[in-house]
């Protein structure tokens, strides 16, 4: 069920979409106000949902640490790994929102009999990510061509990068290929690893389905069903620059991957997909590892029952006198 | 305690790393003995004037919740969420990848597939889900949620007390998603309907009431104390000072209390009255402030900040110019990341200098408070000491990182460089066991139980394989470690896995090697065993 689910949800999603496309007069719905509802939705779905994190306060200093501390002046200090400064914190962000840092850390246990563990690095999770996430920024950014004239000069450049192969005619992207690869890797992993089916939600099964789904209508519109690039630019640019127009004949096939996309932004917010920004607020990756050096501030910090020594005094006065120790008050 | 009962080959047969096919939701807690801890007595719940004290057992059928007991863990989740923002991102970004899963010491220990931290925290993930997400009030299962019942409650207490708050998923997730936060949390809430376990709750009264968690009250503190002054004279003929609650001395210093009445936790006490002495340091012990471990950590903010409290306060009163702490793991996470904004600003104290060497710890100006560490690795450093390394040849060390100074601080290198200076013989474990990647006693967060037995020696089993590897390898037969917890909970689990190896502190190797002015010829080391050829 918790497969069958994601499944039937894109099915009909393809469904609503061709018969969007196919009947006459929907098309300004699925070409226009969906894209524009959808985008809304991501953007106001993501600054609220942002905002809503950053409304609870990060009440103590918790950055889990992952190196050498600064202390003595000769003790080499890990400045990545174990930030104690601004500059250092920026790294260690950099490193893991770039790189994915600490999945690139990823070993795999194993027992052996005696028993005996031995744990090997294991960097499959880690490639099939960035593969993954590098692929669709850039085809997102290729994108652009299609919503900008003249196409911004870093676009043309990323496609001319992108399509090396030059084999005839359309030349083929490397994303293409490898964004599919790297999705079914993700998705298999998720079926055949027994672990990782445990933990699987649909919601877990259902965006990599979504994106595979855009992936795959893109690139049937690109190699094998061609569709009407000129009229497919016209009601992009016409979108991005507010004067919606929908041009004839731009294909069925492209109004499937449009929906697709549609329900893929008006998703993230509500999804796992938050990730994306959720990374960058997570307290034990976005601190310095200068807790003692710096206060921080709880701005909650109530006030708690204590024992004073005054009471502990009281209770034990007749006993630390017997034992000689210092006291208060005799 | 059944299955501890079995021997270590037996026991590592029992694990199996299966998991089932069908839904986790559908499976119900089953509380096997030897893997759970008893429930806080009254009488400790109603001392700390915490909710529901009665007398009740996990087995129970009845747990005797208060009749809104449901609102009143989803009130207070709704509170946390509001003031944590670590649970909020917590709860809304794990992509459920599997990073985390086999780097918990109790999944790869019990092959339980719930003890993959993912897993544990969506336990309360789904509970969230439900009850705060649109998604999960429209869609409920098939968006992960479920509704919170009292065998979910019983799911949590099974599971949140399997996990020792060591964060080493942590290190190993992508977006540093940190178990031991959700299971404080966790904890926090079940302790507000009374669902608690004793060996956390009694220690947290004692140490509220006599300032450690032994209960151990001033004048038993001084006998210790004495008697520990008189054996360190009969091992090194010198009779060293060692000042309780004195006012006007430089130095408070605080250490867990197992150091004064545990073993081998004590020959780590006697190491550190060796080197203040040697070092004539002006400082002082304190009965009321005699604890450096804080249970209280263990289930809720606002116990931490209880206890802790009792530290500023103490060195307030004495007017001491800073703190030392000694060798303990949690305590060192509370003090690092917790006790200057919970009890702090530190205004009355000065910034800690060492008063040997003139070293200004510049990583302590604000909280105010060295480790111990830190403080000998710079007498060290500035050859303000003499070691005598071949005092502890009868030792072939191995270190073991405790997870919070390993995952909290980065105290890394400190330790290993007084090791290095302090005997012949060290060799460390491989490389995934070790630093940041350090893999947990297997008892820590109050799970240190009799009762809790079976699961210890499971949870230990990583740390143990690597002692055992350098064992074989390097023929270790200390492991040394900077936490009271670790020396209480490494030997039985040496015992079970590896056999041969003491375990002992940092500074056990110190008063060992140290070379005092005017001492007589050493013939024993500080556990009084001859220090002429090889121990057996
Ligand atoms: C700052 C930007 C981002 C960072 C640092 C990031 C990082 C990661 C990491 C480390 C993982 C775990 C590894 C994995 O399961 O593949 C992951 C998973 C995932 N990410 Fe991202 N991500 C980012 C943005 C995005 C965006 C914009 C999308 C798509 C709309 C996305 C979609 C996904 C999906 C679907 C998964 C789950 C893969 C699976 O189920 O196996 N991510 N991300
Ligand atoms: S590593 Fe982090 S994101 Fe991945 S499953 Fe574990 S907690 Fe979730
Ligand atoms: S904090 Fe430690 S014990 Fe808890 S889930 Fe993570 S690895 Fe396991």
């Amino acid at each position: 069920m918790i497969l069958l689910l994601p499944f039937l949800a894109i099915l009909v999603i393809i469904v609503v979409a061709l018969f969007g496309a196919a009947v006459p007069g929907l098309d300004f719905l699925f070409g226009v106000v969906f894209p524009y509802a959808a985008i809304t939705v991501f953007l106001l779905g993501i600054i609220y949902r942002v905002l809503k994190w950053a409304r609870s306060p990060v009440p103590f200093h918790i950055p889990t640490v992952t190196g050498q501390q600064k202390s003595l002046s000769w003790i080499k200090s890990s400045k990545i790994d174990s930030p104690h400064s601004s500059p250092g914190v920026v790294g260690r962000m950099a490193m893991e929102i770039l790189l994915f840092r600490s999945l690139f850390r990823n070993t795999k246990m194993e027992m052996k009999s005696g028993p005996k563990l031995v744990y090997g690095s294991s960097k499959y999770l880690w490639l099939g990510a960035i593969v993954f996430h590098y692929s669709m920024l850039v085809i997102v950014l290729r994108h652009l061509r299609l919503f900008m004239q003249p196409i911004p000069q870093f676009v043309l450049a990323l496609q001319n990068v992108d399509g090396f192969f030059q084999v005839g005619l359309p030349g083929i992207y490397v994303t293409d290929g490898l964004i599919v690869a790297a999705l079914l890797f993700l998705f298999l992993r998720r079926l055949y690893d027994s672990r990782l089916r445990y933990i699987s939600l649909a919601s877990d099964y259902f965006p990599l389905l979504l994106i595979l789904s855009i992936a795959v209508t893109g690139i049937l519109m690109r190699y094998f069903l061609r569709v009407d690039i000129v009229s497919v630019k016209e009601l992009a640019i016409g979108l991005f620059t507010f004067h919606p127009f929908i041009p004839r004949d731009v294909g069925v096939l492209f109004y499937a991957h449009l929906f697709l996309v549609c329900v893929l932004l008006a998703y993230f917010p509500f999804s796992k997909l938050m990730h994306m920004p959720g990374i960058f607020l997570s307290p034990t990756r976005n601190l310095a590892n200068n807790s003692r050096m710096k206060r921080h501030v709880n701005p909650w910090n109530h006030p708690v029952r204590v024992h004073t020594y005054e009471e502990y005094e009281d209770e034990f006065r007749d006993r630390m006198k017997a034992a000689g120790l210092p006291l208060d008050k005799e | 305690m059944s299955e501890s009962k079995l021997k270590p080959e037996e026991l590592a047969e029992t694990i199996k790393y299966k998991t089932p096919n069908r839904n986790w939701m559908d499976q119900k807690v089953e509380m096997k003995p030897g893997r759970f801890s008893h429930s806080g007595v009254p009488k400790s719940v109603e001392y700390l004037q915490l909710p529901n004290p009665r007398k009740w057992q996990p087995t129970d059928p009845d747990w005797q919740l208060p009749e809104n007991w449901k609102e009143i863990i989803l009130e207070g989740l709704r509170d946390r969420l509001n003031r944590f923002r670590s649970l909020r991102v917590f709860m809304d970004i794990c992509v459920r990848c599997g990073a985390c899963a086999d780097k918990c010491h109790y999944f790869i220990g019990s092959g339980d597939p719930k003890n993959m931290p993912v897993m544990r925290a969506e336990l309360l993930r789904s509970v969230y889900r439900h009850d705060f997400t649109l998604a999960g009030k429209i869609l409920g299962k098939f968006a992960g949620a479920r509704e919170l019942t009292i065998d979910v409650l019983k799911e949590w207490f099974y599971y949140f007390y399997q996990c020792t708050q060591c964060r080493r998923c942590s290190v190993f997730c992508p977006y540093g998603i940190d178990t031991a936060e959700i299971t404080l949390l966790v904890r926090e809430l079940m302790n507000l309907v009374g669902v608690n376990i004793d060996w956390i709750v009694t220690p947290v009264a004692n140490s509220f009431r006599t300032g450690n968690h032994l209960g151990i009250q001033p004048h038993g503190f001084k006998d210790s104390i004495d008697f520990a002054v008189d054996e360190l004279e009969s091992i090194t003929g010198i009779k060293v000072e060692a000042p309780i609650n004195k006012k006007g001395a430089e130095i408070l210093f605080i250490t867990p209390s197992a150091d004064y009445f545990g073993t081998p936790h004590y020959y780590t006490l006697l190491g550190y009255l060796a080197l203040f002495h040697e070092i004539g340091l002006d400082y002082t012990w304190s009965t009321y402030a005699s604890e450096g471990g804080n249970f209280g950590s263990f289930i809720s903010h606002d116990l931490m900040k209880s206890l802790n409290a009792k530290m500023y306060a103490e060195a307030k009163r004495l007017g001491v110019k800073w703190i030392l702490g000694g060798e303990c793991g949690h305590m060192w996470r509370i003090v690092h990341q917790y006790m200057d904004t919970l009890n702090g600003p530190a205004d009355f104290l000065e910034e800690p200098v060492s008063p040997v060497t003139g070293t200004k710890f510049e990583n302590t100006t604000s909280t105010k408070m060295v480790h111990i560490c830190e403080f000998t690795a710079d007498l060290i450093k500035n050859g303000k000491i003499t070691l005598d390394k071949s005092r502890n040849d009868n030792w072939k060390v191995t270190f073991h990182d405790s997870c919070n100074p390993a995952r909290a601080l980065g105290l890394i290198e400190e330790p290993r460089y007084i090791i290095k200076n302090a005997c012949n013989h060290f060799y460390e474990m491989p490389e995934n066991t070790i630093k940041e990647q350090t893999f947990c006693c297997g008892s820590g967060a109050g799970l240190g139980t009799d009762e809790n037995l079976e699961m210890r020696m499971r949870g230990g089993m990583p740390r143990a394989n690597a002692v055992k590897y350098v064992k074989e390898k390097h023929g270790v037969n200390y492991l040394g470690c900077i936490c009271a917890i670790d020396k209480a909970t490494l030997p039985p689990l040496m015992e079970y896995w590896v056999g041969g190896v003491e375990v002992g502190g940092v500074h056990e190797l110190v008063g060992n090697a140290l070379v005092m002015k005017g001492e007589k010829e050493r013939t024993t080391n500080l556990r009084g065993e001859p220090l002429d050829g090889k121990m057996e």
